[in-house]
């Protein structure tokens, strides 16, 4: 079981002791790197496959089945066409930051892989701020995004790259204050030990923070941000083509379209990953019984899981209007992550001296979170009109 | 001198570049590509941190500066066109009054500098800008600058608020 759980690493300091000394901790370093590199670059390529098959099912067709086997291949043949295509940029354009927006998006979302934990003993740096950390690299996405809209010239562009702007910005604010009570319950910002707090099983279940009512609030107020975050479904309003064709993306074509592309996937996958670090445990087995499998099976079973829900989410839900999108953020998802912050506090204070039952614990934190919930959620819209049938009963 | 010698001088030179591209562009005079180098600016300011073993800093460094402040020069600009920015010309006697304000100001800088005893440095162990040591400092010793500065923080806020509605009621 331990061989298995630990392969990868025995892997890598096999390879490191062929070596000669002197380069040790470079080839360790860029062995890293190629390893997330080759990981989540299949993860991306399958990740666009499935989507497409399972939003196909969803609409009631195949989805793509030409190229390969039950067309497998078709990623490969995206990548071709992509590379192939003619590179335009337009006559007005800044070209130095048209050129720079696809890779001041896509090269920093690579580094927040660099702090989460895929396994045990698994992750490339032990940064002690490192949820810190992944934000602050999460940031570059908006300039990125600014580049790319301000740079083409185009009107669409710029109403688009403003839409993405104006939404990071927004859904940024639950996104940490959502993660903030996993960070002070578990009294550190370094993601191993976020997970380690979170090992250990009561009666056979594993105690992860969304088992506790404010990780499980937390939970789905982060996946909700996440989504927005990423620029996913239903919250794609900068892309969205009814009305400004392609947004930011307007003027890109080919390969820079397709790191474009790529950038998008890959911060999905970044913030599907923290919050598997953050509130499913990370690499730990969710029963005592399967504490068997191989850590990072458990963390990329958890990681696929959540990223099936998005594909689900974004064949299901239809698009939001502007107006909607920002208000549900600042008038919904702030303020119920306000409530979650006191929710988890009252949670760890009851549990050191009062000694209550846990099954009151949790009457409690239901009082605070549930009718909070129901009030934001009625205020989203109050002056809802009572529906007329005129032609029906 | 070691390798962490030559990042600090490529880091701090890159700083001062970018620092003056931000206000002098000989190229271009458009305010989006000021604001591109102040990203430039603060991403190597936030190298100089990582070289202090500084993690946290500098991660908010760029959280904060690169990533929140920026992008809202970035908005403003974007929603005000400044094209006016563009075409207006220097004023020389403004030119050379700012000229000699930050040259005094620099003199000042240099000359406290000068007179201060540098101590031998921190060795690596105090060097660690941990969390808990930036926390224990925030909260507890500077914990009145720390709340006032919020409260400056809430009022500019309300203030704007206050501001960008039509009418008062």
């Amino acid at each position: 079981m331990n061989n298995l759980d630990q392969i990868f690493v025995y892997a890598k300091y096999w390879l490191l002791s062929q070596l000669p000394g002197g380069v040790q901790s470079l080839v360790s370093i860029v062995l890293d790197i190629i390893a997330i590199i080759a990981v989540f670059g299949t993860c991306f390529a399958l990740t666009t496959i499935l989507e497409r098959k399972g939003l196909g099912r969803i609409q009631n067709r195949y989805g793509p089945n030409r190229v390969g086997p039950c067309g497998l291949l078709q990623p490969m043949a995206d990548a071709i066409k992509m590379l192939t295509k003619e590179d335009i940029v337009p006559f007005a354009a800044d070209k130095v930051v048209h050129y720079l927006a696809p890779l001041v998006l896509t090269v920093p979302i690579w580094l927040a892989f660099s702090v989460i934990p895929f396994g045990r003993e698994m992750s490339a740096i032990d940064l002690d701020a490192g949820v810190l950390f992944f934000f602050a690299v999460g940031g570059a996405s908006e300039l990125a995004v600014f580049m790319a809209g301000w740079s083409s010239r185009n009107k669409y562009s710029l109403v688009g790259a403003m839409r993405a702007i104006a939404q990071m910005i927004s859904y940024e604010v639950p996104l940490v204050l959502a993660t903030i009570p996993v960070i002070m319950l578990s009294g550190s910002l370094n993601l191993n030990k976020i997970v380690e707090a979170q090992s250990g099983y009561a009666f056979g279940v594993a105690q992860w923070n969304v088992f506790t009512p404010w990780g499980f609030a937390g939970f789905f107020l982060f996946l909700i941000a996440a989504t927005a975050e990423s620029n996913r479904s239903p919250f794609d309003l900068p892309e969205g083509e009814s009305e400004i064709i392609a947004g930011f993306l307007t003027e890109y074509s080919g390969f820079k379209y397709a790191l474009f592309f790529l950038g998008e996937y890959l911060g999905l996958f970044a913030v599907t990953a923290l919050s598997v670090t953050l509130f499913l445990g990370g690499w730990h087995a969710p029963l005592q019984v399967l504490e068997f499998l191989p850590s990072w099976f458990c963390f990329f079973v958890k990681f696929a899981a959540i990223i099936a829900v998005f594909i689900w989410v974004r064949g299901t839900v239809p698009r939001l209007r502007f107006d909607q999108l920002l208000n549900f953020s600042w008038r919904f998802l702030v303020p119920l992550t306000l409530v979650n912050l006191l929710v988890a506090v009252v949670w760890h204070f009851t549990s050191l001296g009062a000694g209550l039952d846990q099954s009151l614990r949790w009457l409690i934190s239901a009082a605070m979170i549930v009718p909070a919930y129901v009030y934001f959620g009625r205020a989203l819209s109050p002056n809802r009109p009572t529906r007329i049938y005129q032609y029906a009963e | 001198m070691s390798a962490s010698d030559i990042i600090f001088y490529i880091f701090a030179a890159l700083t001062l570049v970018c620092g003056i591209l931000v206000v002098a562009n000989p190229v271009s005079r458009n305010p989006v590509t000021s604001a591109m180098f102040l990203v430039l600016t603060i991403i190597s300011m936030s190298g100089l941190f990582v070289l202090l073993h500084a993690f946290f800093l500098a991660a908010v460094q760029i959280l904060v500066y690169a990533g929140a402040v920026i992008v809202l020069f970035l908005f403003v600009i974007m929603l005000l066109d400044l094209k006016e920015e563009q075409r207006r010309h220097v004023n020389r006697v403004v030119a050379a009054l700012s000229v000699i304000v930050v040259m005094v100001i620099a003199a000042a800088i240099i000359w406290t500098i000068w007179q201060t005893k540098l101590g031998d440095g921190l060795d690596s162990a105090h060097l660690e800008g941990s969390l808990r040591a930036v926390g224990h400092l925030v909260f507890g010793k500077y914990i009145l600058p720390f709340e006032i500065l919020s409260l400056v923080l809430l009022v500019a806020m309300v203030g704007v608020i206050l501001l960008s509605k039509k009418e008062l009621k």
